[in-house]
């Protein structure tokens, strides 16, 4: 196989898996730009996403489309519900005791999932079949056309929807002044939970999404895949929307790459080090901001 | 229209407003001058909800909100510029209108805004431009401008000349006596004692939380006490 192909290949290799860390990197973004928490219990949240596409699949054989949508419904739910009972008391806390709940509801989520549905993994039957057209000798598998495709459009909803609606505005309110949007009539509450509702929902097309490529849901299959879109959202600018998009597809490639070299065992250490190097030469990311604000 | 009735605040164990009660009438310009951490600006959190008395009453056009939600009271006709202006300064001076007439009915917001733009022509040549890059005098008017987009009974301005050069400031206060002379009652809180005294119906004077003078803006004005703290003898 010639070099060209073994490159496109893993360039589209890249794109697929970068297009399922920036869906869950924005919803770590969004949900740190609003109430400087890093919810790592994002992560998991994919991964109940995933058992309920294989209950609705394999379980009570239901429709694809049903079953999608209940993935991403069931998604939206549970992380509104989590705001609601873990993070919403603890508001006013120090930030260190959100940051601790995040991860106590990670492991709460994961050890659920594994006395509920046991140790193994449960294979998800496929959701659709798509053609896989080829370029050249390089076939480009239809389950990768699908996921980007569907990444690219929910990022333009997602931009419209912050940029232009009403909901959207006051996102950006909140994110920058809690107590000025206050004064605006903004409802504080409601916003955040509409923040962890987009947030989820994009988990939850990224969960769809990540089983059309390895279709199979473990109790632990979030944990990884959300630490690994945290470092993208970091890589991006944490707080950032299209800081957490470009991350997601810079960290998707640069797994690519290091394969593509022969050196797949490092796939997981060269993301941790693109942390480590960021966190040491720019630790507010490709696009974000300084924490310094003018008075 | 404004009744605070006997509040008590306090951060934490520190008690910031001891008991403190005053009004403000239909029509007023009613200012509240005191040092700096006399608890001016308290006073104007706790009536807008940002923070809450732990006792006493506060009761717009006769309904107590002490334990109404911020977001409500705006809805209510009563608007807050909060000191150092805080206007959104990663969105544009439109959006940070918009954000204004949060609790308005999407049919008015046009005219508001234009309303807005023909009293500060400024923000209009400025609309699609990045709040943050405006200058302080410029904020101010944006603060001051999202506070109308809500069409407020009653106006309550916190150190609106803070930081601004002299021609400013009276530009500023032109501006609240031109709201005033519309119909739009204010409550004004200012270092600034000679300036609000000057435009303001009555006043209060506050020291470390309690109430130790007031009057009409002339008798403040005229007052040995005030002249000696806050008028520079």
């Amino acid at each position: 196989m010639s070099v060209f192909s073994t490159i496109l290949r893993q360039i589209i290799n890249g794109l697929q898996s970068g297009s399922i860390y920036a869906l869950v990197a924005l919803g770590y973004s969004m949900v740190y730009g609003i109430i400087m928490l890093l919810n790592f219990a994002h992560g998991d949240i994919i991964m109940v996403g995933a058992y309920i596409a294989w209950l609705c699949m394999a379980r009570f054989a239901l429709n694809p489309v049903l079953a999608i949508l209940f993935a991403i419904i069931g998604c939206v739910l549970l992380g509104v519900s989590i705001e609601k009972v873990a993070y919403k008391p603890l508001r006013n806390s120090p930030r260190i005791s959100l940051l601790i709940t995040a991860i106590g509801i990670s492991f709460l989520l994961e050890n659920a999932a594994q006395m509920i549905f046991g140790a193994g993994a449960q294979v998800i039957p496929p959701f659709f079949t798509v053609p896989s057209p080829s370029i050249g000798s390089v076939e480009i598998p239809g389950t990768a056309i699908v996921t980007i495709a569907v990444t690219a459009l929910s990022m333009v909803a997602l931009t419209l929807l912050i940029q232009k609606t009403k909901m959207g505005k006051a996102m950006r309110a909140v994110s920058e002044d809690t107590g000025a949007a206050q004064l605006m009539g903004i409802n504080i509450n409601r916003t955040i939970s509409f923040t962890f509702a987009i947030g989820s929902a994009l988990a939850g097309i990224g969960s769809v999404l990540y089983c059309t490529a390895y279709p199979q849901a473990t109790a632990t299959m979030g944990s990884m895949l959300g630490l690994k879109a945290f470092v993208a959202a970091v890589l991006g600018g944490i707080g950032s929307i299209p800081g957490a998009m470009i991350g997601g597809f810079a960290i998707g490639l640069a797994e690519a790459l290091v394969s593509a070299v022969g050196l797949s065992v490092w796939k997981d250490g060269v993301v941790f080090a693109i942390l480590i190097i960021v966190l040491l030469v720019k630790p507010t990311g490709i696009l974000g901001r300084s924490m310094t604000e003018k008075v | 229209m404004l009744t605070v009735n006997n509040i008590n605040v306090y951060y934490g164990n520190i008690h910031a407003i001891k008991g403190i009660s005053f009004d403000v009438n239909d029509g007023e310009i009613v200012t509240l001058i005191g040092a700096n951490g006399a608890g001016k600006s308290t006073i104007l959190k706790t009536i807008s909800g940002l923070l809450r008395a732990r006792t006493g009453d506060i009761l717009f056009e006769g309904q107590d909100i002490h334990a109404t939600a911020p977001h409500k009271i705006v809805g209510l006709g009563l608007a807050h510029v909060p000191e150092g202006r805080r206007v959104f300064a990663r969105m544009t001076v439109e959006e940070n209108l918009e954000m204004g007439a949060f609790t308005q009915p999407t049919g008015s917001v046009d005219d508001s805004l234009a309303n807005v733009y023909e009293r500060f022509p400024r923000l209009k040549e400025r609309r699609r431009q990045v709040a943050g890059t405006l200058s302080g005098g410029e904020q101010q008017m944006l603060a001051m401008g999202r506070a109308l987009m809500s069409r407020p009974k009653l106006l309550m301005l916190d150190e609106p000349s803070m930081g601004l050069a002299p021609i400013l400031v009276q530009q500023i206060f032109n501006i609240i006596l031109e709201l005033h002379e519309h119909g739009t009652t204010i409550l004004l809180v200012e270092q600034n004692a000679r300036m609000a005294l000057s435009i303001a119906t009555r006043g209060y004077v506050l020291e470390t939380g309690n109430i130790v003078l007031q009057g009409t803006g002339q008798e403040l004005l005229e007052s040995p006490a005030v002249k000696k703290a806050y008028l520079g003898g």
